[in-house]
């Protein structure tokens, strides 16, 4: 019996919690709310002694500004109070600590199952709710009733009802049992197992699996290991998460037949090996830094003598639609997992995050089961803050793109750089092997329920019936304890190969790991649970966190399951790697699985997928009359899209481990985005890393083969931007794509497919001419919502992420102005290029007609865009820039107002001057949003200097940096165009998403 | 160079600003050495071997159960009687956010009476509700004993915390503490260089402006801002700025903290 203890702050005390609750009460729902007072609940599941109890209790609370009583604390005056606890088996990570005290103070060590669980009490006052309003608030703000418990009381209610003491734990004890399938009924049939399992198989792939199963050997064998004829449920759901989308790429892997608009065909075999691998095969034979690509969890790269460098940046997508916080800190502490779990295992260096969401302002009709973009935000936010700054790791990059197309699903990225020493225990470190009798260990988190179906389930559209145990919660402090048991066990070489268990769990890491040895033979049994009552195929494939799979020879055996003892981070020997060419599992003595690792790894039939590109038909927005752009400009800089990020992002830490030169904030307020980051990567060393990025999927309306360009050059001119230089950048594919696949459900996928094939050529052209090897990549293909007969598609976005390698960190160069009397320049020619601009973006909301975006899409001109990399880098080699910013969303006005605030300075510009391609109105210069230019500005002293560099590039000296904080622009002729105050446009930079 | 000033730095459940500290202090030049607490708690003798101790920034427990509540607990339990007498060979502690927060709810700061193992203050959540990462202007009190931040000018520090409000009802204590000089480090408005209560400068709205407390001794000292994340002279927000007036410093500044505590243990 557990017993109960509330915790509250005394008298006098600010209660945070309690006042962040009332602000967002009222400012999202408009609910008149005074005051509220918020307690800490803990109930026990330990049988303690009353003395033990009296020191529990004691041990809990903070005699300073805190008290607390054994069942009910007297409680503050309110009208209503909310209860927030978790549901049985969601992870409690307060609830774990707490365990780990209580343990501590009884000093003996407590059985699974007696634990401590937590909720939260909010005490209301003010308002006059109702008790749907305290529902609402209690649904939307305060809890996620796919996770959460909620209780509500009146005053009246709360005092007669007893004191609850009843706890949320699992107590189903289902007996072991594996099913089997019949796969030798008809087609439907198939299908039925496939789509009631949430297998995600096709027809196709169903047939390959029971053409498996109906062989003479195959047969033959399972008879000798005593396994039905017939799948195992253990069997056929590991099949069905290794062949998922999420884990085997299908759709990149597929042959796929393309036709343009010109009646022009072709076949390519797999856009990934054609145009990815492609092209990182060709700048391979030209470069000599690159350690390790597409092989591992995370692509390596050299970085000096003593360090390599590896980056991995994932989605996280699906799960965190469903419960934003949860799936946003799995995602961020997943792929710190991914360094960990490359070569023989990276040290963590920093995180970058973005995520595209829907407006959190929308207003319009939400279908049911969707969750309002603010509250996504909220939580996703919160979700990588929490996962990052307990994991000790700084962010380097952020952003946000807003789109009404992200509300039936939001792109949540995340991602990890990593260092490991060259060399460790005198061999390279990159590598990867097994021998055959190695040691299966699994160290970290227990197996829960968590997440399971979670590989086959992001691969599917999200539906109303989609399940809630897909969502796992991260536990960062678990991972930062098996982290660095890992990295002494790495140093001590107590391992031989590692790998992470994301998704698809057991399934997944031991599946493939079991390849470098020739086979795998994993005892479930032997699995650390969470509670009972799992089934061995949920054992397999649990994506429960915090988990990573060892390979260790037989000798270091006992020595690493010591240390991990020492460290309080549970080891468990689950098995041995073989070479029996099958992946075999047991369950104690039986066997429940036993899969050719041939046939799991490549027996996957290949998609055939037809695409076919039809340029599409996008009207562009009227164009309003000429003259002054003032208040354009100001409403420009407050757009979503463009609008400084800067107070969720303050809560972000970007600055532990100590090693920052460029943060993602600079200017003299620190209140403008850099437009790339520079960190050291090792104390001591001036040597360091720049990170940026580049995406645009508004541009993806038009042409995706101009929108892949258009991002890969702005993550380079961003690092370039910064002081980097071309040839020592390699870049991160992340595409995430509405479902290309034509089908009933998708009766555009020919076309979807096609926006995919162009993406990849224009990714293979541009990466290729830059010497800009792609190292990594995910794919994220379903991004598509259907609720309420409503498809939500998202636009077809890719994330592309760079690092490059700076020489000395200190020649890094910053975007914003620097001191009155510098001169500015515009390198790069600016075009008649507005289609699917900020500006067109505006106007076209601002006319009521948010589609009519079009126009000319930005298109790359390689050549030049060489030349102009070559001679930036020689100016900031030389000393020469005190400032450079790249313009991307907003053009060159945007960048010139970005470039005064962030200096607080003002400036002078005469757009006649200006390098353009034939003759452009006003709003084409000010706004056009061509590749491959800069707004950078010198000393005057080095004005010829400068002049010199750039002698064999288009560039153009437009203006003065001056003392008094006003921007004025002025065309040929003389008339402003633009003068307006920088306080002006400082205030709608900054106002849009304060407090939000 | 082996240095003779060996300084132990505790490390493991969530801690995480080992790699920066452990530099800072060899920068400063003595001799860190990394030790998992469990190593600590086993054998807590181990700290005679050493000069000085260091409690690191980080999240010992994920801040479960409110920041530092949770190592605090086992310190106490474990190693208070070591720490006691290691306090009274006149050695030195130091604790930076994480650890200030241990400090403090274990008792080692205020430290008023001799008193190292009750809990006198607290550490709270800011009152802006949430997690802060920014850099503030700090000013360090001269009249302070304050072995760490003696003769120090005010610069800034970088401060990343989401529980930083040093936090008492009782009034009496917080006059005491500036009376005995137990404030050296305060958030200060950067035009006045004056104390303030005024957000973002006072990041989390401690009372008196308190951005750290040393124990009347002086040798006992933790703050909520990051002086190991300032070693160099680019870890400035405004190093551009400054090396283009020729004020970039040669060294960060924050590693000043670590020297004046070096020149201490060696005269000592």
């Amino acid at each position: 019996m557990a017993f109960r203890i509330e915790i509250g702050l005394k008298r006098g005390v600010k209660d945070a919690r309690g006042r962040t609750a009332v602000d967002k009460a009222r400012r999202y729902f408009g609910l008149p709310l005074k005051s509220c007072r918020t307690r800490d609940v803990y109930k026990v599941d330990v049988p303690l002694s009353s003395g033990e109890i009296r020191k529990v209790l004691k041990a809990f609370t903070d005699p300073v500004i805190a008290r607390s009583a054994q069942g009910r604390l007297h409680a503050p005056a309110f009208e209503w109070m909310v209860e927030v606890g978790f549901k049985p088996g969601v992870t409690d990570n307060v609830g774990s600590t707490a365990r780990a005290v209580v343990q501590d103070l009884v000093h003996r060590p407590l059985p699974v199952g007696q634990t401590v669980y937590t909720s939260i009490q909010y005490f209301f006052r003010g308002g006059n709710l109702t008790r749907e309003d305290v529902l609402r608030l209690s649904r939307d703000l305060l809890a996620n009733s796919l996770i959460h418990t909620i209780r509500v009381f009146t005053p009246d209610e709360w005092r007669s009802s007893p004191v609850d003491e009843s706890v949320p734990a699992i107590l189903e004890k289902a007996d072991i049992r594996v099913g089997t399938y019949d796969l030798t009924g008809p087609d439907s049939e198939l299908m039925r197992i496939s789509s009631e399992g949430i297998l995600s198989l096709s027809l196709e792939e169903m047939r390959a699996i029971r053409e498996y199963f109906a062989s003479e050997a195959v047969r033959r064998k399972r008879v000798s290991l005593g396994l039905p004829e017939q799948p195992t449920d253990v069997e056929l759901e590991c099949i069905a998460q290794t062949w998922s989308e999420h884990c085997k790429h299908k759709i990149f892997a597929a042959r796929v037949h393309y036709v343009d608009e010109s009646g022009y065909e072709e076949w390519i075999d797999s856009l990934f090996k054609t145009y990815i691998r492609g092209a990182t095969e060709k700048i391979g034979e030209e470069i000599d830094w690159l350690v390790s690509v597409f092989s591992d969890n995370a692509g390596i790269i050299r970085f000096n003598d003593r360090y390599d460098i590896s980056y991995k940046v994932e989605t996280h997508n699906s799960p965190s639609a469903l419960d934003p916080y949860g799936g946003a800190i799995t995602g961020i502490v997943g792929v710190n997992r991914d360094p960990m779990g490359t070569g023989m295992g990276c040290e963590m260096v920093c995180n970058v995050w973005g995520y595209c969401l829907g407006s959190p302002f929308y207003e319009g009709d939400l279908p049911e089961g969707l969750m309002h973009p603010r509250r996504i935000r909220d939580g996703v936010h919160q979700g990588v803050i929490d996962g990052g700054n307990q994991s000790g790791v700084p962010w380097m990059r952020g952003f946000e793109r807003f789109d009404e197309r992200y509300i039936g699903k939001p792109l949540v990225y995340c991602g990890t750089v990593g260092r490991i020493p060259r060399q460790l225990q005198g061999r390279p470190s990159g590598r990867k092997e097994i021998l055959p009798g190695d040691a299966i260990v699994m160290c970290g988190g227990r197996i829960g329920k968590d997440g399971i179906h979670g590989a086959t389930f992001s691969s599917e559209e999200l539906r109303k019936e989609s399940p809630a145990q897909a969502v796992q919660i991260g536990d960062p402090v678990t991972q930062r304890k098996m982290y660095e048991f890992l990295i002494e066990a790495r140093d001590r070489g107590l391992y031989r190969a590692i790998t992470d268990n994301g998704a698809g769990g057991l399934s997944s890491s031991v599946g493939e790991l079991g390849r470098l040895s020739g086979g795998a033979e994993l005892d479930l049994a032997k699995a650390p649970l969470k509670y009972e009552g799992l089934q061995p195929w949920e054992i397999l494939l649990s994506e429960a966190q915090e988990r990573m799979s060892l390979a260790v020879p037989p000798d270091k055996l006992e020595e690493l399951l010591a240390l991990a003892a020492r460290r309080e981070v549970e080891a468990t020997a689950l098995g041995s790697f073989t070479d029996s060419g099958a992946f075999t599992v047991r369950y104690g003595s039986a066997v429940v699985a036993h899969i050719d690792l041939n046939f799991l790894h490549e027996g996957v039939p290949r998609m055939q997928l037809e695409a076919r590109w039809q340029p599409p038909r996008v009207a562009p927005p009227q164009k309003p009359r000429t003259g002054l752009r003032n208040r354009k400009l100001a409403s420009l800089l407050g757009g979503l899209n463009v609008c400084s990020r800067e107070f969720k992002s303050r809560q972000y830490d970007g600055e532990v481990k100590g090693l920052s030169v460029v943060k993602p904030f600079v200017g003299i307020h620190g209140d403008v985005p850099s437009d790339a980051t520079v960190m050291r990567v090792e104390h001591g060393c001036n040597a360091g890393i720049i990170l940026a990025e580049g995406i645009n999927p508004f541009f993806s309306d038009l042409d995706t083969y101009h929108m892949m360009a258009a991002v890969i050059d702005e993550s380079v001119r961003r690092v370039i931007s910064a002081g980097g230089k071309l040839g020592k950048i390699a870049g991160l594919d992340n595409f995430c794509w509405p479902d290309p696949v034509f089908s009933e459900k998708t009766p555009d996928g020919h076309y979807k497919m096609a926006q995919l094939v162009r993406a990849n050529k224009a990714l293979y052209d541009v990466a290729t001419a830059y010497r800009l090897p792609p190292i990594s990549g995910k794919d994220s293909m379903k991004n598509d919502s259907v609720r309420g007969n409503r498809k939500i598609s998202i636009p077809p976005t890719v994330l592309f992420s760079v690092v490059g390698i700076l020489d000395d960190v200190r020649r890094a160069v910053t975007m914003h102005f620097k001191e009155p009397g510098d001169l500015i320049y515009v390198v790069g020619v600016t075009k008649e290029e507005l289609g699917g601009s900020e500006y067109h973006r505006m106007l076209a909301r601002e006319q009521g007609t948010p589609g009519s975006c079009g126009g000319q899409v930005p298109k790359l001109d390689i050549q030049t865009a060489l030349a102009i990399y070559r001679a930036m880098g020689e100016a900031s080699e030389n000393g020469i820039l005190c400032s450079s910013h790249t313009p991307t969303l907003g053009g060159l006005a945007a960048a010139l107002a970005m470039a005064a605030i962030g200096g607080d300075l003002g400036a002078e510009i005469d757009l006649s001057a200006l390098n353009c391609e034939g003759t452009l109105d006003d709003d084409a210069k000010l706004f056009s949003e061509s590749n491959s230019r800069f707004v950078i500005t010198c000393p005057p002293e080095r004005e010829s200097d400068l002049e010199s560099v750039l002698r064999d590039v288009p560039f153009s000296r437009v203006g003065t940096v001056l003392r008094e904080k006003n921007l004025s622009i002025r065309r040929a002729g003389g008339n402003k165009v633009v003068d307006v105050n920088i306080e002006t446009l400082r205030r709608s930079f900054k106002g849009t998403l304060y407090g939000i | 160079m082996a240095s003779d000033i060996p300084v132990l730095i505790i490390t493991g459940y969530g801690l995480n600003c080992e790699d920066e500290s452990r530099y800072a202090w060899q920068l400063a030049g003595a001799d860190p050495r990394l030790v998992h607490f469990n190593d600590l708690l086993e054998n807590p003798a181990l700290l005679h071997d050493f000069a000085a101790l260091m409690f690191i920034g980080g999240f010992s427990y994920g801040d479960h159960m409110t920041s530092g509540h949770v190592f605090a607990l086992r310190a106490r339990n474990r190693m208070s009687r070591d720490l006691e007498s290691f306090i009274g060979q006149g050695k030195l502690i130091l604790g930076i956010c994480n650890g200030f927060q241990i400090m403090v709810k274990l008792g080692l700061l205020p430290g008023l009476d001799g008193e190292y193992f009750t809990q006198k203050l607290s550490i709270m959540q800011n009152d802006c509700g949430s997690f802060q990462n920014r850099w503030v202007p700090l000013r360090f009190e001269a009249g302070s004993p304050c072995v760490f931040t003696k003769g120090l000018q005010p610069f800034p520090l970088s401060v990343r915390h989401g529980e930083g409000k040093v936090f008492t009802l009782d009034g009496k204590l917080l006059d005491r503490l500036e009376s005995c000089g137990c404030i050296p480090c305060r958030y200060a408005d950067p035009v006045t260089n004056q104390p303030t209560q005024i957000f973002p400068h006072n990041p989390n709205g401690s009372l008196k402006a308190i951005a750290g407390l040393c124990d009347p001794t002086g040798r006992i000292f933790g703050m909520m801002p990051h002086p190991e994340a300032y070693l160099y002279p680019e870890s400035h927000p405004q190093w551009e700025i400054q090396k283009r007036n020729g004020a970039l410093p040669e060294q960060g500044l924050g590693l000043s903290l670590f020297r004046n505590a070096v020149d201490h243990l060696k005269r000592s």
